[in-house]
């Protein structure tokens, strides 16, 4: 298998795989930040997690056909339009679901996956008869297309790096929002001692709330970010959600750090492996590899060392 | 200092925990005799409570031994431990809501604890007799075949104890029995852990200084997870660390 | 004496429950449908066999199993490769390059059967198989996770995981399991054809027959120290494990019982339907036989049976007439079985019809002191 190329080439294979692997890192990174959020604070499993993030993919398509048709001068800058009303959009939905149903499971985890399963089901729907069952594509902006040259071999696609850009700095916004703001402080309150958050005058049905529409927003923003590296349909959303189910726990729900890292691993050993074996064996190993590990190491691999 | 080890029925030497550096529970020794009523007191946050943690197997202690009749009990299992004679209750009644008293007890009979063993048991005359004769003892007979959500909290307490008694154990480790009990309770507790004492060593873990009076052989002052004082209740009583720290002037 | 004790519980209240499924599965439905329909409601019961597994483990302990499908699916394919070996034999086969083997791996340029499917050439092999091979995934799987006490959401994401795996697993490599189209084109079972409407009718009342064996032992195993001991640990885990149990053999147990429950029900499936496929496999079809247990009210073995029954009639109606409103209403079924009726239909029935039957003749509530606390229990 490896026989097959010189040092050079591999080198170079390894390194666009490695590339290739970070789009689809970012991908994991901005799914498993949300769901970090969700679930690491707050302990509520979000089935529904891939169906927001289509939403948002949607409302950055249905902003690229409005640029497309009424101002098509400032396509270029459609994006971050888009990537704004995606996050406005998820966000107010994300609100409303955790109003009208979420709230009342928080003590029942399990209760919470099987409800936000249904959730999906009808979203999904939703799209289907909405948007069509056939998968809808968002044409790039001049600036974004291409690649650049790195060396001979290695040659970087534009609309990933930009991705990659955009998901570390949400990354980054989201760890200054979480332990940097005030408003951080209160969600870690909320969740490691309610009633004495409360008794201090934090309204935490709200902090919960805000919380959960947040993990939804950004999913939002991971699927804007989505329709630059493929097209986007209504069950496009189940794709991922058991990767990103499986980043965060391996991750150590607890942890966004552990969370970014678990996301790399994952996401490098997965297109690494999509080089040298099919595509479906690479998953097929990297799935198992994830498992493995979580069952030798339930707490994830990244987990910090917990206090009993 | 301490005399022939196999007087004692527990042997606690060298015990220590640490979370992350704090120590729970530093460099404790504590010795119990057959069939004797050691009370353990001390402010909140001494300790007791890990203590009984680490010898039934909760906590996994960092240094140390516990020999229980002879058996390392730091390197079994929780419900070995259980097998091997040691019988804990929990500060807050931990018993199974949805079943009634009768299952309750009955779930915690000894026999039946492998998943053949429970497929197979049968509620035969044996078990019957030794669930309604722990259900007296803990005053239980009329509410035999109530749910055991609907009991008081004091006689969840004692539904609790019934559980740890039908199982037979050599050492029963109370933590806190008299919480939350009315005065009227508190005098039947102490008159069913007389009863019980007869036949067990039993470690206990109260604040009720009068009820400590009323049942301890010794009693073992614990504070910062280490032992400050031991002796009959008396002389702990006197001892001025003790007072400094915990009964106060 | 046992004789007059089964004539004493058929005449208590849980035994009329049992008597008036066996009248409605065994009687009434045959009678009053035709062949093809009747065939449907067999493929509904085989759900039925997954979703009596989750009563056990889901309902019972406190085990959520996203990946059923996994062990449905795998006594799906045992029964599904002895047969095709069947279909397969050099006569049937005389036009592919190498006959003697199944179509699909001929197509797929294999010129040997593989090794794991030799076995199944034996019927006794391929029946035991039916049992073993999910039982000892499950072991495998319970004994990685609940030795280290691996439990509740974390749990149910890994068995969601390893359903996805299975199933990616088996569409990749085609050439030794039928890929994405399964494993089809089966005819005979040991020379009987079961593509007939004869055959479907027999078929039916053997799965029947299986649906009863599975209730009784799921019954056996709830009534028993052991199934009190499942509640106790749902609830108190901790003192279970401090009560002398090892807490961890008993998951193992149970979600192994459940993981052959499905297994047979898979292999019913592939009898009367006539082929298997990873459609049945994966994430999807493990949490639609969640929602079967649910509906029926999570702790009710009969609820799960008639949840399969309903559900599975509602997703043929909708999807015969309003294909859109399936989702929709599969959906919202989630959401409302989980927020508004949590005991399902048993909880229903409790709550509404039981205050009914006093009104029914008093022959029914003769000698019923003791029965009357297993339903409540039964229910639980």
């Amino acid at each position: 298998m490896f026989a097959d190329y010189t040092m050079t080439e591999l080198t170079s294979i390894f390194a666009m795989q490695g590339f290739a692997g970070l789009s689809l890192f970012s991908i994991f990174v901005l799914m498993a930040l949300g769901l970090a959020i969700i679930f690491g604070q707050m302990g509520v499993i979000n089935m529904a997690h891939g169906e927001f993030m289509i939403l948002g993919a949607y409302t950055t398509y249905l902003t690229a056909q409005v640029f497309e048709s009424v101002m098509p001068g400032l396509y270029g800058g459609y994006f971050f339009v888009a990537m704004i009303l995606a996050f406005v959009v998820t966000f107010a939905l994300g609100a409303l679901v955790e109003w009208l149903m979420i709230r009342h499971l928080y003590h029942r985890p399990l209760d919470t996956l099987l409800a936000t399963w249904g959730l999906s089901l009808i979203l999904q729907q939703t799209y289907r008869s909405v948007f069509g069952a056939r998968e809808v594509g968002v044409s790039l902006p001049d600036w974004m297309m291409g690649s650049i040259a790195v060396t001979d071999l290695v040659e970087i696609p534009i609309n990933g790096l930009f991705v990659m850009v955009l998901s570390l700095l949400i990354a980054f916004a989201v760890y200054l929002l979480m332990f940097r703001s005030g408003w951080g402080r209160q969600v870690r309150a909320v969740v490691q001692n309610r009633p004495m958050a409360e008794a201090v005058g934090i309204d935490s049905g709200r902090v919960d709330r805000v919380t959960f529409a947040l993990g939804c927003g950004i999913a939002g923003v991971a699927g804007s970010a989505f329709t630059m590296i493929g097209s986007t349909g209504p069950t496009s959303g189940q794709l991922y959600i058991v990767d990103t189910f499986l980043v965060v726990v391996f991750g150590g729900a607890q942890s966004l750090l552990g969370t970014i890292a678990s996301a790399f691993t994952i996401s490098q050993a997965q297109s690494t492996m999509e080089f040298f074996l099919s595509g479906s064996m690479a998953k097929v190993l990297t799935l198992l590899f994830v498992v493995g590990i979580l069952m030798l190491r339930p707490q994830g691999l990244f987990a910090l060392k917990v206090r009993r | 200092m301490s005399p022939s080890k196999q007087d004692f029925i527990l042997a606690v030497e060298g015990l220590t925990v640490s979370f992350d550096g704090f120590k729970a529970v530093n460099d404790l020794s504590l010795y119990l005799e057959p069939k004797e009523i050691r009370v353990i007191i001390g402010p909140n946050g001494a300790g007791k409570t890990t203590v009984l943690d680490l010898i039934c197997g909760k906590t996994k202690a960092t240094d140390g031994s516990i020999k229980f009749q002879g058996k390392e009990l730091t390197k079994m299992s929780e419900h070995n431990i259980v097998r091997a004679g040691v019988g804990r209750k929990f500060q807050n009644p931990s018993i199974y809501e949805d079943l009634t008293v009768f299952e309750n007890l009955e779930v915690s009979y000894p026999a039946g604890r492998s998943v053949i063993g429970a497929l197979a048991f049968k509620r035969d005359a044996a078990v019957i007799e030794a669930v309604e004769e722990v259900a007296e003892t803990i005053f239980l007979t009329d509410m035999l075949h109530q749910e055991a959500a609907l009991l008081s909290h004091g006689q969840k307490q004692w539904l609790e104890i019934g559980m740890l008694l039908i199982q037979k154990p050599d050492l029963l480790m109370l933590d806190e029995p008299v919480a939350g009990m009315s005065v009227a309770e508190r005098k039947k507790t102490a008159e069913l852990l007389r009863v019980i004492t007869e036949n067990h060593t039993v470690l206990v873990i109260e604040h009720d200084m009068q009820f400590v009076g009323d049942i301890a052989d010794r009693v073992t002052v614990m504070h910062q997870g280490k032992v400050l004082s031991e002796g009959s209740i008396d002389h702990v009583k006197q001892d001025p660390k003790v007072i400094e720290v915990y009964l106060g002037h | 004496m046992k004789a007059n004790l089964f004539i004493e519980w058929l005449k208590s209240r849980e035994g009329i429950y049992y008597v008036l499924l066996a009248l409605l599965l065994v009687v009434v439905f045959p009678l009053a449908l035709e062949s093809f329909r009747l065939n449907m409601v067999g493929k509904y019961l085989t759900y039925a066999f997954a979703a009596m597994g989750l009563v056990l483990c889901w309902g019972r302990s406190g085990i959520l199993s996203l990946g059923q499908g996994i062990f449905f699916g795998l006594g799906g394919y045992c029964m599904a490769m002895f047969l095709k070996l069947e279909a397969s034999s050099p006569e049937n086969t005389a036009i592919q390059s190498t006959p003697g083997i199944p179509d699909f791996m001929d197509w797929n340029q294999l010129t040997a059967l593989p090794w794991f499917w030799e076995p199944f050439h034996s019927f006794s092999f391929t029946l035991i198989a039916v049992l073993a091979v999910p039982a000892l995934l499950a072991f495998i799987i319970a004994v990685a996770m609940f030795k280290r006490r691996v439990g509740g959401v974390y749990f149910a994401i890994i068995t969601q995981a390893i359903a996805a795996i299975l199933t990616i697993l088996i569409i990749g490599q085609q050439g030794f399991t039928g890929g994405v189209n399964g494993i089809t084109d089966l005819r005979t079972l040991m020379g009987w054809d079961i593509r007939t409407d004869e055959a479907k009718t027999l078929l039916y009342f053997v799965c029947v027959g299986m649906l009863f064996v599975c209730l009784i032992v799921g019954a056996w195993v709830m009534r028993s120290k052991l199934g009190r001991i499942l509640l106790a640990m749902r609830d108190q885990e901790d003192r279970v494990r401090f009560s002398g149990y090892d807490v961890a053999s008993f998951k193992i147990f149970v979600f192994c019982l459940a993981a052959m429950f499905a297994g047979v029900g898979g292999a019913m499936f592939t009898l009367q339907v006539g082929f298997m496929s990873p459609s049945f496999v994966g994430i999807v079809p493990s949490i639609e036989m969640v929602i079967l247990c649910a509906v029926g009210g999570r702790n009710s073995l009969l609820g799960a049976i008639y949840g399969a029954l309903i559900v599975n009639a509602a997703k043929t109606f909708f999807s015969e007439s309003f294909p859109e409103l399936w989702l929709y209403g599969l959906g919202v079924l989630f959401i409302a079985v989980v927020l508004a009726f949590p005991d399902g239909l048993a909880g229903l029935y409790r709550r509404y019809v039981m205050p009914l039957e006093s009104k029914l003749p008093a022959m029914l509530r003769r000698g019923n002191a003791e029965a009357q606390t297993l339903p409540v229990e039964e229910a639980k």
